[in-house]
């Protein structure tokens, strides 16, 4: 491992430990922190792999945060950098937790604790919905592909579609598309010749 | 030997969970309730304690878990059995996934997942905010209009400073949370 890649890889490990230390409420609301800090503040990933990033976390076995940090780390320094980021990623809820374990109930039920993830989980929505309207932003003037995410939301909100199937159909989706040489998702604008 | 359990346990757990923290909590709590490790409502309180922690829920339950039954050494068996399976399909993922990635067919059922990861990120977006803002009291479904209030403020700054960091407003809300409920309601 040559020196750019081992600093790189300690980089991750902070990173991620940051990110780690500051996730409330799972493995979606970390994307915007992982975004803020890996795709705009070092330029790690662009915005369009992390999308990738995030659907082959969703669609592979295990929690999304562990895929993600192990996805991300790889791609930016190697195997190291998936060892590092992944642990970067788990370490501050081992430590929180054994420092909880045994005043646990205590904790839980503090007031002051509630109160203060009461207004977190205001943040949280806000992190999401300001992600949302960025993401949003790279399919202006793709009719059909908005029209897809549209139809995503409608089946896994009011048809409870589970999000691995939806996943899949996006799946079959390209594949036969391109089987098929339609080019629907780009909206009818002329795609690049192959 | 209890440790080699804790990793196998929490290995089949994260080799068969998709989609998620929360979606493990069925087979976890089908695990480890019927092994006698911890009961029923221990699972169902710890799960409120990792709402309010940082962290994937996967890995504090595994921590908890694996404290509880063996300490340290017991919460290292049972983290690496939760991280090893993503670990390595990852991995294994991205190596494929580096060489695939200018395969036409590769490309074009990305260009089809990308909008799908933006019904799914507004989809989890949705759950998390009706979480936020409806309350249930007495069976009936109420609006929080604290919580409306935080939410309302925390996207006003987050809409004027734009280079605002997510931290900086997760701390924000935190205060805002402690004085609103602690002193004002």
């Amino acid at each position: 491992m040559n020196d750019e890649k081992k600093q790189l890889a300690k980089q991750l490990l902070f990173v991620f430990f940051k990110i780690g230390l500051f996730t409330f409420g799972g493995g979606y609301a970390m994307i915007p922190l992982i975004e803020r800090e890996v795709v705009e503040s070092k330029g790690w990933i662009d915005e369009e792999r992390m999308m990738d990033v995030i659907a082959i976390s969703e669609s592979t076995p295990g929690p999304i945060a562990i895929n993600m940090a192990t996805f991300v780390g790889y791609h930016t320094a190697g195997v190291w950098g998936s060892v590092l980021a992944t642990l970067g990623v788990v370490l501050p809820s081992v430590i929180i937790i054994l420092i909880l374990s045994g005043i646990y109930t205590a904790f839980r039920s503090n007031v002051w604790v509630g109160y203060a993830f009461m207004g977190i989980k205001s943040a949280v929505c806000v992190l999401l919905i300001n992600n949302i309207i960025k993401l949003s932003k790279q399919f202006r003037g793709k009719f059909n592909a908005a029209l897809v995410a549209a139809a995503a939301f409608l089946l896994l909100a009011f048809l409870n579609v589970k999000g691995i199937f939806v996943i899949m159909g996006a799946i079959a989706a390209g594949i036969i598309t391109e089987l098929a040489h339609i080019d629907f998702i780009n909206g009818g604008k002329a795609d690049d010749p192959a | 030997m209890i440790l080699l359990e804790l990793f196998y346990v929490f290995f089949t757990i994260g080799l068969f969970t998709f989609g998620g923290g929360y979606a493990m909590i069925p087979l976890l709590q089908q695990e480890i309730t019927a092994r006698g490790w911890v009961d029923e409502a221990t699972v169902i309180d710890f799960i409120a304690v990792s709402e309010s922690t940082p962290g994937p829920f996967a890995i504090n339950m595994a921590t908890f878990v694996g404290n509880k039954m063996a300490g340290i050494p017991g919460c290292i068996c049972a983290v690496a059995g939760m991280v090893v399976p993503s670990f390595v399909i990852i991995l294994i993922v991205a190596r494929f996934f580096q060489g695939f990635a200018d395969n036409p067919y590769v490309t074009n059922v990305f260009r089809y997942l990308r909008p799908v990861v933006l019904g799914l990120i507004s989809y989890a977006a949705l759950n998390i905010i009706t979480k936020t803002v409806i309350v249930y009291e007495n069976g009936a479904a109420n609006i929080n209009i604290w919580a409306v209030a935080i939410t309302a403020v925390i996207f006003l700054i987050s809409r004027k400073l734009k280079n605002i960091h997510p931290i900086v407003l997760i701390m924000i809300s935190a205060v805002m949370g402690v004085v609103l409920y602690g002193f004002v309601v």
